[in-house]
């Protein structure tokens, strides 16, 4: 084993031990173990949604594309500053209510809202079915760090395998408040490693920023734009929007919200967040800066691209404080999906059939469905050939069509019934699932759309949701004299 | 509703009304190509407006149960 190696295992200990004493002195109910017992304040939501956001995705797919795609990129810069405003408003009123009804999850949610289990049901197996390519990332992403790091001595495949084992003992040791502590030493070191490569990479290589990005355009003219045709400007309108509206329907940011002490930290969140997000900048420069150094890594290979710049440029103990970093920004991530997913099929697939199961079960149950749900991950990520950004975003195209029942909901005055929240969810996830899978473009079926053709297949899907949302609503709706008898 | 919340459709109407008029290169600004300069200027833009509205709005000045 190198150093670099070393290095990176020394930390992934760590962060076991961190989840184990986190754990001690504090009794494992289920409240504890999901939601914290509601009592973070602003510091530690920040850092739990801080420490969410910024994933591998940051690290690894966010230089790649700057690497392989240019201007597009630049998307990952927006939609975050977009979601934090929208937060100001929407995540107070979901904090409060599921205050006021002690819920654990996303999925208690809409139980609770539409009084329906089943489209609590529905709800979850949605969005574990969005969470499986958003764990891939952090698995993907952990293969590539550790293969990498071994310089070449473990298998990508071999690499996914421990990356998947750690993940999986990290969440069944710690629940979130492992995952509290181990952000706290992520994000320092995320922030640090980051910074430092976005900075040193383009002095040492190009004599500085702008120099670097006149030589990349004076090689690659046209590069940093969006192209007229493919990611073109409604591609980047409608997959900022796509994204931004989904950042808080992902069921693991959703229930760290319930995680706050009250709604004020929420908001207070909202004015820091978006300045954070400038962290990407420095992996866009990463990724910019490996083009004319590492040259010739291909679709999938650019999210190798920071770590192959890295091995070309020091010595193996810092590539592994690098590899380090990057192993935290997927454990944390990763953890907190693997425990979602594993409490939502738990809770509201297992309880909705069974509903006489006690809490300690639905709980012990939780902890064992964790190594199912990883390991349909790794076959996910073993099979698939997605780059790291385009996993994520297809776990987008899902996880947004739970926004107009969502929205609805929090209207005092809701006319949304179960039946068009369901129609609604499980028609924009089909059409998601048809196009991804059959390769369908708007824009080849329909090219009199010229560019506007390029928008986002989830954000298509979304405007169908919401027609099929709002007319099953009406066709569903109780008639007057029942509405009235119910008031 | 209170008027300063209309504050918060500025980033809306900056990044993704903007994008369509800055999508180009030149001018370079701060070393960056100007797509990007614009969509950083924002990003900075939207903490400001936001630590403006969370200033402004009484709902924090008010004492929350715990």
């Amino acid at each position: 084993m190198n150093i670099a190696l070393l290095i990176i295992f020394v930390f992934l200990a760590l962060a076991i031990y961190l989840g184990i004493r986190a754990r001690r002195g504090k009794d494992m109910n289920l409240e504890q173990w999901t939601v914290a017992g509601r009592g973070f304040g602003t510091l530690f939501v920040f850092l739990l949604l801080a420490g969410e956001i910024y994933t591998t995705f940051t690290f690894l797919g966010a230089s790649g594309w700057a690497y392989g795609r240019g201007g597009p990129t630049f998307y990952i810069l927006s939609y975050g500053a977009l979601a934090y405003v929208t937060s100001y408003w929407l995540l107070p009123a979901v904090w409060r209510y599921a205050k006021e009804n002690r819920l654990h999850s996303q999925s208690d949610f809409f139980v609770s809202k539409y009084k329906s289990t089943t489209l609590g049901m529905i709800i979850s197996l949605v969005t574990v079915v969005a969470m499986v390519p958003y764990l891939a990332v952090q698995f993907q992403g952990l293969g590539i760090i550790v293969s990498e790091a071994s310089y070449g001595s473990i298998s990508s495949t071999m690499a996914v395998i421990i990356g998947v084992a750690a993940v999986t003992i990290y969440v069944i040791v710690s629940g979130i408040h492992g995952s509290a502590w181990t952000s706290v030493i992520k994000d320092i070191m995320v922030l640090a490693v980051v910074v430092f490569l976005g900075l040193y990479l383009p002095f040492a290589l190009y004599g500085g920023i702008g120099e670097m990005f006149r030589e990349i355009e004076a090689q690659k003219p046209g590069f940093f734009t969006l192209p007229s045709e493919g990611q073109s400007i409604p591609w980047f309108i409608s997959t900022v929007l796509l994204t931004a509206l989904g950042f808080y329907m992902w069921p693991h940011t959703f229930g760290s919200v319930f995680s706050a002490q009250n709604a004020r930290v929420i908001r207070r969140n909202a004015t820091f967040l978006p300045l954070y997000q400038l962290v990407m900048l420095f992996a866009f420069f990463v990724g910019f800066a490996a083009i004319l150094q590492v040259p010739g890594l291909k679709g999938e290979e650019a999210d190798l691209s920071l770590l192959r710049v890295s091995l070309e440029t020091f010595d193996p103990w810092l590539v592994g404080l690098i590899g380090a970093a990057g192993l935290l920004a997927a454990l944390v991530p990763g953890s907190m999906l693997l425990m979602t997913s594993a409490t939502v099929l738990s809770k509201n697939v297992y309880s909705a059939f069974r509903p006489e199961t006690s809490e300690e079960r639905v709980g012990t149950l939780a902890k064992f469905l964790v190594p199912v749900v990883a390991l349909a991950a790794m076959v996910f990520t073993l099979t698939s050939s997605l780059d790291l950004v385009l996993l994520l975003l297809l776990g987008y195209s899902f996880v947004t069509q739970l926004l107009p029942a969502l929205f609805f909901s929090l209207l005092s005055n809701n006319f949304v019934t179960k039946w068009g929240a369901g129609a609604g969810v499980l028609t924009g996830v089909a059409i998601v699932a048809y196009m991804e899978i059959s390769g369908t473009k708007l824009r080849a079926v329909f090219p009199a759309l010229g560019s506007l053709g390029d928008t986002n297949n989830g954000i298509v899907a979304l405007l169908v949701n919401l027609v099929v949302l709002v007319g099953v609503s009406f066709v569903t709706r109780p008639s007057k004299a029942v509405r009235e008898q119910r008031a | 509703m209170r008027l300063i919340y209309l504050l918060g459709a500025l980033p809306f109407l900056g990044i993704l009304g903007g994008i369509i008029f800055a999508n180009r290169v030149e001018p370079f600004v701060l070393g960056m190509p100007f797509i990007l300069f614009w969509i950083v200027m924002w990003v900075v833009l939207t903490s400001v407006i936001m630590a403006i509205i969370y200033n402004l709005d009484p709902v924090n000045k008010e004492d929350e149960p715990k």
